[in-house]
């Protein structure tokens, strides 16, 4: 008896995540404008998406920003990371605030207080709004993600690792690269992909910090919306969902383990 | 290895440039008038919006707590499925969260809409029509959607990390299954309901897409305030400075609180 | 007598899916006894435990408390506390709270909880600790709470679960003497399960040894010792000589190629049998003082005695003496008919027979597995099939016929007798090797095809 509340608990539970997901499916797919009646199957929103410039413009965009932003932020935060992981007690806790600072601060004023900056420094650097300050941005939020990652890593190794290495007669950067970068590997991984999905998907700071000639695709949906009625954005929705979908079933089987017994 | 630390200037200048200085920059801004004076007026007019930041604060609340009470019971059944479940149902809480949240909230506004699903299905039943969208309810739904995942990750990981046999050894000792709850399992994953608690109740308080897309007009919230200030119709950065510089405090206070909650010291407590 | 039997385990069975954990389990503990449940890992007696416990519910059979069934009573309704095995102290609650939880749950006055619980910490040794994090004491403290907290719920019977499983050598040894004081102290029954036989032997009234899901024997310290029921108690409580004989008829045993006379009875002219000897009832003498005599081959200092291995006619000999020999030298192995242990083989017969089916002109299928075979029997005759334990290797699992579960492993002098599980088809099989295998594991292992002997199952038997 218990087992089955359990899952008709949890069969309500996933219904609530996924109604708005499945209804934005479904209507992707709808003939006519309207949102509660399913009139007949067509695929021409799906056509018109991908004829719509400026949606493909903002992809585009998101895209070269996401990449951009999580290559830098990750090199930039592991080296961060080893310095860190060198310092002393008072001196780490100093910066370790600094870098806790954009994930707890609530989005909207990391935001507007880039915008501030951005703006309050235009007239010296002769910077607009727009694709630097937004790449700016997003390598800040990033670096603390890259961070927060990697530092358990280092934390994890055993120094005499590298100690060993450097016995076996490796010079320090060598020492690095074949022993140390391979331990923490991992968390780089990890940093580098929360970073990259983090910057696709984000709009409040992205918002603030873009101007009007740059847009990404999170900024874009944002105005699509607020025109009502426009079912390009289900079409959009499919699309990306299953492209999440995919990709997570892609990294599943690899990650697949072998050889379980029961 | 020497020099080591010095690895880490860049990060903090950049840090310094584009972290401590805009925000150093909000507070400048929020003393400061048009003319570049410093005065108080920005937050003494703050005044005037204070039911806004009680009604935010209030909305973020119970979310909040809705978002405990679903999430903590879902959490606790996916702590205690077989270990491949667990991770299947895990990516499964997660997957919305990789679609963009402007997207899911429009699939609620499809839904809850006068002419919309919900409305129509429960017609067919010969009720309603309710209305759904454009109220209280609807913002608080849409915060208790979009930050649910926060909320059952944190207690899940802290959860499945509780021996079993600790549960059991309370259950030995004559605890019935409230008595477990209270007496064991709430106190020892405090550290992940303080941070499911925070995950949901920052993002919840600051949010002004979730409030102006099922809110309406009529429900604005202190994140849409301070975005009023800065890109919409009424730019004012001053006052909006001083409304997040406000928004901050308030922040932090809470925060304070609540790892006073948290402040013990937990660590190896967990098996 | 019924009234006598505190706890009644009545042919208790469980299984997880296909595996059988518990077989039949039949079991009492009186009052104020001191119980160990002794097995290597996966033999079932946590499982056992935790059926007294209520954390796991029998598939059959009963569990009897005081008489009463309690099958269905929830844990936290029993009238038994446990003990577990990383003392699963709860890590936010200093030390006097962990010890009140239990009377607290159950409603106790403050007054009352306060001063049971001082008491009880004194019991444990552990006055003036009330205040302490958990997580900030030794082991050995830890492990004293949680014998506190479960004992000042005056148990009537207190269930320990290897407690001094994560404790170092020293403090174990210290810790048995301060439970054992403690439950005399207390009056109390315990429910104590340990892999250390050393452990069950000095602590226990009574002692149930069990392998596989299966009680092996229950007896006192003495009885398990010296009158071992099969190789496997034998082998697993303290060191032993074990070896293959026959027993030709009562109180004459024939081993090592020589007769010796014995005082057991009762068994069959010509029986299979075990005996075991142990090491310290084997005298050393001059090489022509003695029926047999061999060669030392190793001889190391171990304390109290030295341990020594004598190669004896094929036969490899454990003998402890307080004198050492030099490695060399040949000596003679003497012992009185009192000192040979007779059993029951384990396995009966002596060799495997095993149902196969001829499938395919010189394919046999047996167990589940195809073997080719050199054979003139058509297609579709049942055949028996005869297997010596000798023709069986034990071999990596990708070039093994059949993946078997390692029940048992036994060193009888010369060679390894394994007692293996196949679960698909239910069989037990016997097997000879001369490597060691851990035991309760999956192992792979491969038949020789040319020594498989084939008899159809009505007509004449065929050579293969």
């Amino acid at each position: 008896m218990r087992s089955i509340g359990k899952k008709l608990y949890l069969a309500c539970c996933f219904l609530f995540l996924y109604a708005p997901i499945a209804v934005l499916i479904v209507f992707s797919f709808n003939e006519s404008k309207n949102r509660a009646t399913f009139t007949g199957f067509t695929l021409k929103w799906y056509a018109s998406l991908f004829q719509n410039e400026l949606i493909m413009r903002s992809l585009f965009n998101t895209l070269i920003v996401a990449a951009a932003a999580s290559i830098i932020a990750t090199v930039l935060g592991t080296i961060a990371a080893l310095g860190i992981s060198g310092m002393r007690k008072r001196m780490r806790s100093a910066v370790m605030n600094i870098t806790y600072l954009p994930v707890i601060n609530p989005e909207i004023i990391t935001g507007i207080s880039m915008m501030l900056l951005f703006v309050f420094i235009k007239e010296i650097f002769h910077l607009e709004l727009g694709f630097v300050t937004v790449l700016i941005a997003h390598i800040t939020f990033c670096l603390p993600y890259v961070i927060l990652n990697v530092l358990p890593k280092l934390r994890q190794m055993d120094v005499s690792l590298y100690e060993a290495a450097l016995d076996l007669g490796c010079t320090p950067v060598s020492a690095f690269i074949k022993v140390v970068l391979p331990q923490i590997m991992p968390g780089i991984a990890s940093g580098f992909l929360m970073s990259f999905t983090f910057s696709l998907d984000d709009f409040i700071i992205t918002y603030f910090t873009s101007g009007s000639s740059f847009q990404t695709l999170p900024v874009t949906i944002y105005s699509m919306t607020r025109m009502k009625v426009n079912p390009q954005i289900n079409a959009l929705s499919t699309l990306m969902f299953v492209a999440v979908l995919v990709l997570l079933l892609l990294m599943n089987v690899r990650k697949k383990p072998k050889g379980v017994h029961a | 290895m020497k020099g080591k630390r010095s690895m880490a200037l860049p990060y903090v200048v950049w840090s310094i440039a584009f972290v401590v200085i805009p925000l150093l920059l909000v507070v400048y801004f929020a003393f400061t008038d048009k003319n570049g004076a410093f005065t108080f007026d920005n937050l003494s007019k703050i005044v005037h919006y204070l039911p806004i930041f009680a009604k935010s604060i209030n909305l973020a609340l119970i979310a909040t707590i809705i978002s405990f009470l679903i999430g903590y019971p879902l959490a606790y059944c996916i702590a205690r499925s077989r270990t491949h479940v667990q991770r299947n149902l895990i990516l499964l809480v997660m997957l919305p969260m990789w679609m963009n949240f402007l997207l899911r909230t429009y699939g609620w506004m499809t839904l809850l809409e006068n002419e919309g699903i919900i409305n129509k299905l429960l017609g067919m039943i010969g009720l309603g029509p309710f209305e759904m969208i454009n109220t209280q309810g609807a913002v608080v739904l849409g915060m208790v959607y979009n930050y649910l995942p926060f909320m059952v990750l944190p207690l899940y990981s802290i959860l499945v990390k509780i021996d079993r046999s600790v549960i059991e050894a309370a259950q030995d000792l004559g605890a019935n299954r409230f008595q477990v709850l209270c007496k064991v399992l709430f106190p020892l994953s405090m550290p992940g309901i303080v941070s499911g608690v925070t995950m949901v109740f920052v993002p919840s308080v600051s949010t002004f897409i979730i409030s102006r897309m099922l809110g309406g007009g009529g429900n604005m919230l202190i994140g849409d305030l301070i975005e009023t200030q800065f890109l919409g119709g009424s730019y004012n950065p001053y006052l909006g400075s001083a409304l997040s510089l406000v928004l901050m405090v308030v922040m932090l206070l809470i925060m304070t609180v609540m790892n006073a909650f948290d402040e013990d010291d937990m660590e190896g407590m967990l098996v | 007598m019924e009234h006598e039997k505190l706890l009644d385990l009545k042919n208790i069975s469980l299984s997880f899916g296909q595996d059988k954990i518990l077989d039949r389990i039949n079991l009492y503990v009186r009052d104020k006894e001191f119980v160990t449940l002794l097995g290597p890992s996966g033999c079932g007696k946590t499982t056992t435990l935790r059926i007294i416990g209520g954390f796991q519910t029998p598939d059959e059979g009963d569990v009897l408390f005081e008489g009463k069934r309690i099958n269905d009573v929830p844990p936290y309704k029993r009238k038994v506390n446990t003990v577990f095995q990383r003392y699963a102290l709860f890590p936010h609650l200093n030390v006097f709270d962990n010890v009140a939880f239990g009377l607290k749950v159950n409603k106790v006055p403050p007054a009352e909880i306060k001063q049971r619980v001082l008491k009880m910490l004194e019991v444990v040794d552990l006055k003036g600790f009330e205040k302490r994090r958990v997580t900030k004491l030794s082991g050995g403290q830890q492990q004293r709470v949680a014998i506190a907290r479960a004992l000042v719920n005056q148990p009537k019977v207190l269930l320990l679960d290897e407690p001094l499983g994560a404790l170092d050598l020293k403090l174990r040894k210290e810790m048995q003497i301060e439970l054992k004081r403690i439950q005399k102290q207390l009056g109390i029954t315990f429910i104590y399960v340990t892999h250390d036989q050393e452990e069950a032997l000095s602590m226990s009234d009574t002692i149930v040894v069990m392998k596989g899901g299966e009680i092996q024997q229950i007896g006192t310290p003495e009885d398990v010792y010296n009158e071992p029921k099969n190789a496997f108690v034998a082998d697993f409580i303290g060191e032993s000589n074990i070896f293959d004989a026959v027993m030709l008829k009562d109180c004459l045993v024939r081993f090592s190629g020589h007769e010796f006379a014995c005082v057991d009875k009762g068994f069959d002219a010509n029986q299979p049998v075990d005996i075991v000897i142990r090491p310290e009832d084997i005298e050393l003498t001059a090489p022509e003082h003695s029926v047999l005599s061999g060669v030392v081959t190793s001889c190391i200092f171990k304390g109290v005695h030295y341990e020594m291995n004598v190669s004896c006619e094929g036969l490899d000999w454990m003998i402890h003496s307080t004198k050492g020999r030099a490695i060399g030298e040949q000596v003679g192995i003497s012992f009185t008919p009192n000192d040979i242990h007779i059993m029951n083989k384990m396995f009966k017969g002596a060799q495997n027979e095993i149902l196969g089916e001829i499938i395919a002109p010189n394919t046999l299928s047996m167990l589940g597995c195809e073997l080719n075979v050199q054979t003139d029997l058509p297609e579709g005759t049942k055949v028996n099939v005869t297997i010596a334990p000798d023709a069986i290797e034990v071999v990596s699992p990708d070039q093994s016929h059949l993946i078997v579960w390692l029940e048992s492993l036994i060193y009888k002098g010369r060679y390894n007798e394994l007692i293996v599980y196949h679960m698909e088809t239910d069989s037990e099989i016997i097997l000879h090797s001369m490597l060691d295998e851990q035991v309760a594991t999956n192992i792979g292992i491969r038949f020789d095809e040319s020594r498989l002997i084939l008899t159809a199952q009505e007509v004449e038997s065929v050579e293969g």
